[in-house]
């Protein structure tokens, strides 16, 4: 396929498979943390793990825009089905995640409520246009890169008079989570989480560009490079990170020069500034509360604003006792790890959220590297 | 004495009347209804008896029956519809035991208010599938559920056969050693569902594979009677399937990627809504699994029907306790391929 195919090449991944397994010093351990799921993904999919040597480890990150948020927000959208009976408008991946009483979108579904799988804010709109006598909720989720569309969409529904679309806002920022992992006791202070470089996310680069990564490249002394989703590019990546890492450098470098630029997508984060402003903190699911690291609707758009509408409570809910997701989200342990792993929680019966999409670190290993950790004495691949 | 007995008073009107509840009481409704449409359309000998049964001459040897609902959404998509996909895929379950399928029975479930013209459609396309197979719906049944229990037409066919001798064919049969192969391209059933549906439209040349395999699983049989398994990956795609079969035979799968064939058209459907064709439903593809040493003579025998000229060898059957199914990517890494989770959703980033 044109433009996909090149950037899964078999030769190519042999070659720099030899290129960092040469210049990776075998005396040293390189633990490269991909933030983003979309990373995950492809490592585990395309087995970029085992193309590398030993030394190599790649740590998953809470770049899962399902994973991180907190049950207690899956539970406020319930509760514009159940008891505002609204039609929600979510994409696909949330719909599984499990919120409290062991509830979710799809069992709310089952159940009577009317939730509707979307893929984009415009499906959305038009089910707002479609359905004048009901009240219509998008629930927004992800990161920057799912930002946009949100903002545009409260602006067409303004443009158009809707009196009956509202967004419920829980976009998250990235750089906010990236330095709150290395503000982190386990990673700054104890040390007892090694993170010596980082792959920048790709899509959300794309809008916020590589510029916000270069204070934290600076103040916590990490490389940076903002790598594509294709496994070439996480490879090509991998390698540069390592250069830096032998050359003492750390720096912010591009992989992804073919869409990301230093200052990103201007009229994106124009349209999003205009729209949104940020919250003074934000649950995490895995980092608890992270200061500024949310965005929420601003008050001249109040009208779209659901939490508002809605007069939504805020909910707070402990995990599932012995679930894990909150240190693997840091980092901090494998999904191996969790002793809910493949036990009781599995990718048919997910306890916790980095088992549902197939961007969680746990899924990935369920589903993708399951093989390698019965069939190997190794410790593990990832 | 002429005009007044005609059987029904009016003509069942096929351009813009609709299924109501009269049609499935048993009364003179239901009778039009099967004498004007499925008796048309479905015409042999055995149906025009018009009984609640069908009765048939039983050959010696092994037969086979088996049965499946058809649920789709929508019911008419490129390539197919729900009618021509119930004969298509009972015919598949049937012959993939190796054997040859010869009746079918078909019980429809109607929703109140459903539009005729649109069940003649279904009801021709279905009586074109099943002559052009040779395999004759036989008898049947007809309810007809309240608006809003239903979602327009539900069709369950059941299929009988005969198993030729010498022939056993079952999914606990693969052994280690054994190849895999397909019979042609993966994923185009389900992309050309996809692509219909609403809310999810978009452009495609896909067409759904939907075809009876039979004549190919006849040719199969003939050069290689010892076929381990066959079976079609319908919903779950192949992966799931492959991964039914090897924990039914309690082995391992192997699998390369590149061997693996996608049309360009689905790989890039796939790509854009963040699937993966492995798990994409099939309706007119097969799965066989066979000792090494006929692979190359199916190989030939496949790829010379035209229902399976894209036939390829994709994988071999290991050792396993586990019974995983890997695969070694295009990119010369190696994955698992796991069961298939609920409903394949699309992913947001």
């Amino acid at each position: 396929m044109k433009y996909v195919d090149e950037f899964r090449r078999q030769d190519l991944a042999r070659k720099l498979s030899a290129d960092i397994k040469r210049e990776a010093d075998p005396e040293r351990q390189y633990n490269l943390m991909e933030f983003c799921g979309g990373h995950t993904h492809a490592i585990f999919r395309y087995g970029v793990q085992n193309l590398m040597p030993p030394n190599v480890r790649f740590v998953h990150g809470p770049g899962c825009p399902v994973c991180v948020l907190p049950i207690g927000r899956i539970d406020n959208a319930i509760q514009m089905v159940q008891q505002h009976d609204v039609i929600l408008c979510s994409y696909g991946d949330m719909l599984r995640v499990p919120a409290s009483d062991r509830k979710s979108l799809l069992k709310v579904s089952a159940e009577g409520g009317d939730v509707r799988m979307v893929y984009s804010t415009q499906d959305a709109l038009k089910i707002a246009r479609d359905n004048p006598e009901r009240q219509v909720v998008f629930f927004a989720i992800g990161f920057e890169t799912t930002t946009p569309p949100s903002a545009v969409a409260i602006k067409q529904a303004q443009a158009e008079g809707l009196k009956n679309f509202s967004v419920f806002c829980n976009h998250v920022l990235t750089p906010a989570a990236i330095t709150n992992i290395l503000e982190s006791p386990e990673v700054r202070e104890v040390g007892s989480v090694r993170i010596d470089g980082f792959f920048g996310p790709s899509h959300v680069s794309s809008i916020i560009g590589s510029q916000p990564y270069e204070f934290f490249a600076e103040e916590f002394q990490r490389p940076v490079v903002i790598a594509g989703f294709e496994p070439l590019d996480v490879m090509q990546s991998t390698l540069m990170l390592i250069r830096q890492l032998n050359e003492g450098r750390y720096e912010v470098e591009n992989e992804y020069m073919r869409v990301v630029s230093r200052e990103g997508n201007l009229k994106a984060k124009g349209l999003v500034a205009e729209v949104m402003e940020l919250r003074r903190s934000f649950e995490w699911r895995g980092l608890g509360l992270v200061p500024y690291s949310a965005l929420k609707i601003k008050k001249e758009f109040a009208e779209f604003d659901a939490e508002k509408h809605f007069e939504l409570p805020a909910i707070q809910v402990n995990d599932i006792k012995g679930c894990e997701c909150p240190s693997i989200l840091r980092g901090v342990k494998r999904p191996t790890d969790c002793k809910l792993f493949g036990t009781v929680c599995t990718t048919e019966n997910p306890m916790g959220s980095c088992m549902v999409s197939s961007e969680g670190a746990c899924a990935a290993y369920w589903s993708y590297g399951r093989f390698t950790q019965t069939n190997s004495e190794q410790e593990s691949v990832a | 004495m002429s005009a007044d007995l005609k059987r029904f008073s009016l003509e069942l009107n096929l351009r813009d009347g609709v299924v109501d509840m009269t049609h499935g009481s048993g009364g003179r409704a239901m009778s039009q209804l099967i004498e004007e449409l499925f008796v048309k359309y479905f015409d042999n000998d055995m149906l025009r008896q018009a009984n609640d049964q069908a009765t048939f001459q039983v050959p010696a040897g092994r037969m086979v029956i088996s049965t499946d609902g058809h649920v789709i959404s929508p019911l008419f998509f490129p390539g197919g519809d729900i009618g021509s996909l119930a004969v298509h895929g009972t015919v598949n379950d049937v012959a993939m035991s190796g054997a040859k399928p010869l009746y079918l029975s078909a019980s429809f479930i109607l929703e109140e208010g459903f539009p005729l013209a649109d069940l003649e459609r279904i009801v021709a396309s279905m009586g074109r599938a099943a002559s052009a197979a040779g395999v004759p719906v036989v008898t049947g049944d007809t309810k007809v559920v309240e608006r809003g229990k239903g979602d327009g037409v539900f069709i369950t066919t059941t299929g009988v056969g005969l198993v030729p001798e010498g022939v056993n064919i079952s999914g606990d049969l693969a052994r280690p050693g054994d190849v895999v192969l397909v019979s042609g391209t993966m994923g185009d059933h389900g992309v050309a569902i996809m692509s219909s549906r609403e809310n999810l439209e978009f452009e495609t040349s896909i067409k759904s594979d939907s075809a009876a395999l039979h004549t190919l699983i006849a040719d199969m049989v003939k050069v290689a009677p010892n076929i381990h398994c066959l079976r079609d990956p319908t919903r779950g795609g192949l992966a799931t399937t492959l991964n039914e079969l090897s924990h039914q035979s309690g082995v391992g799968i192997r699998l390369q990627e590149s061997s693996i064939p996608v049309r360009p058209a689905v790989k890039a459907a796939c790509e854009l809504l963040g699937l993966d064709p492995l798990y994409v439903a099939n309706e007119g593809k097969l799965i066989c699994i066979c000792p090494q040493e006929d692979a190359e003579r199916l190989l030939e025998v496949m790829q010379a029907h035209p229902l399976g000229n894209e036939s390829a060898i994709i994988g071999e059957v290991v050792e396993d306790q586990h019974g995983f199914v890997q695969m070694e990517t295009s990119f010369g890494g190696s994955r698992m391929v796991d069961w298939l989770v609920g409903e394949q959703l699309p992913r947001i980033c």
